[in-house]
């Protein structure tokens, strides 16, 4: 199918779009890659009337290393993440889950602002950012705020982000020495949205992993921080306790890929083999 | 909705390396543009929700879904469609290697199916057939089960290669 009509304008630099914003009222939409919005243009899931495409700003297509702290700009590309040695050597978790987005050609146009925007459960950065505490830098009229991620997903297709605010990038505190991170997801398809997904770091010390991030995807309402068994692997239990903890840890729904069953079986699944990809164990031995 | 938004807008880019002005309508996809406006019909509109990748085509040199962006939104860009690749003699060899292993049936999914994998063989000069598949995952086959597929496209970057070390 075809969207319905629509009112575009394009924007040259943020305070345009905030002014076209403004303008058009807080119902209209704002295009940056638009590999989500679009496809529910086409589909008439969605209608837009006004449609601010900022996807030519190029202020927000950059990767910055700022002190400890890495800058993404809201308009980077997937593909920017797959190929970018700063996120390679400084967020690892990020090069490790671009690829796993979509496809080489939904890739080159989706960014990492419009998907955490967007805010999908089922997707891959939304669960990054939580795992790597990155916090979301919005600008409004009233300037710039910072929203950690844990505050920022708040339900299904639900950000923090207030009217009028654009995202302009994320900030992520980079990988410490000791530390590791890990992604992996279990989907039908390449591609696919997964049936359940996580995002792991931690430091690797002679003693065990401690301070343990575990973020799971497409197990819930937004991207979950699966407390009770990051406690538990923090406290040097045993991987089997982690996992029994994730049955308090974790609620899943059934949904289009997985009934909820099968989604807690996947979750302890991934937690092992992620644990061996932290540790650089063995894949599937207990770590 | 008036003042700074409109329901049309003008565009000025390059299709095959031709100037292309034109007045678009802002809703109007990148596909439709192609086949409806300018008349090139071999970029496909298959499910137009970026499942299928029939449309999918190079836009400033790399490729994209057709039906995942708007015609508004390429003011300035550079779009190659199947028309202009084929011309070209870009990718003369592997559409002769997708001839010879019947690489195609209907044809429907060709065109998208060319276009990225020859982007995969612009970036890997020796793809192993799991990448092959990997790369191909977003670009739906009916008829070949992709077996064919794969056959060219390995065997297409295995002649490059021989061709690359002989001019050594």
């Amino acid at each position: 199918m075809k969207p319905a009509p629509l009112s575009y304008a394009r924007a040259s630099d943020v305070g345009h779009a905030l002014a076209l914003w403004r303008e058009a009222g807080p119902d209209a939409r704002i295009l940056a890659g638009g590999q989500s919005l679009l496809a529910g243009l086409n589909l008439r899931l969605a209608e837009v009337d006004g449609l601010i495409d900022i996807s030519r700003i190029a202020s927000l297509r950059t990767i910055d290393l700022v002190g400890d702290t890495l800058r993404i700009g809201a308009l980077t590309r997937h593909a920017d993440l797959e190929r970018s040695d700063l996120v390679a050597l400084h967020a690892p978790a990020l090069a490790q889950a671009a690829p796993l987005i979509a496809h080489p050609a939904i890739r080159t146009r989706g960014t990492i602002g419009g998907s955490l925007a967007y805010a999908d459960p089922a997707a891959e950065l939304p669960a990054c950012m939580l795992a790597l505490d990155a916090v979301i830098v919005a600008q409004g009229d009233g300037g710039e705020r910072r929203i950690a991620a844990r505050d920022f997903f708040t339900g299904v297709f639900e950000t923090g982000l207030e009217p009028f605010e654009l995202l302009i990038a994320v900030e992520i505190p980079v990988l410490r020495p000791g530390r590791a991170q890990a992604v992996r997801e279990l989907a039908r398809r390449s591609g696919d949205y997964a049936m359940a997904g996580l995002v792991a770091a931690a430091d690797v010390t002679p003693a065990g992993l401690r301070d343990v991030r575990l973020a799971y995807f497409g197990v819930g309402g937004s991207p979950v921080l699966a407390r009770a068994a990051m406690a538990a692997l923090d406290a040097g239990r045993p991987v089997a306790e982690a996992e029994a903890a994730l049955d308090d840890d974790l609620d899943p729904s059934d949904d289009l890929q997985a009934s909820a069953a099968m989604k807690r079986h996947l979750a302890k699944v991934l937690l092992r083999r992620v644990l061996a990809d932290l540790t650089g164990t063995e894949q599937g031995r207990p770590a | 909705m008036t003042g700074s938004f409109s329901s049309h807008v003008e565009i000025t880019l390059r299709v095959n390396g031709e100037p292309v002005t034109a007045r678009v309508e802002a809703r109007r996809h990148l596909i439709d543009f192609l086949r409806l406006d300018l008349g090139l019909t071999g970029s496909h509109a298959g499910c137009e929700h970026g499942v299928c990748g029939a449309c999918t085509l190079r836009v400033d040199g790399e490729i994209v879904r057709g039906c995942l962006t708007l015609a508004a939104q390429l003011d300035g860009s550079e779009v190659w469609t199947i028309e202009g690749l084929s011309d070209s003699g870009a990718i003369r060899d592997l559409q002769d290697a997708f001839v010879a292993r019947n690489a195609l049936q209907c044809g429907f999914c060709t065109p998208g199916m060319l276009a990225a994998c020859a982007e995969l063989l612009d970036h890997n000069a020796d793809p192993s057939r799991d990448d092959i598949r990997e790369h191909i995952s977003g670009n739906y086959c009916r008829c070949t089960g992709y077996e064919a597929i794969v056959d060219a496209v390995a065997a297409v970057a295995a002649a490059r290669r021989g061709l690359a070390r002989a001019a050594e």
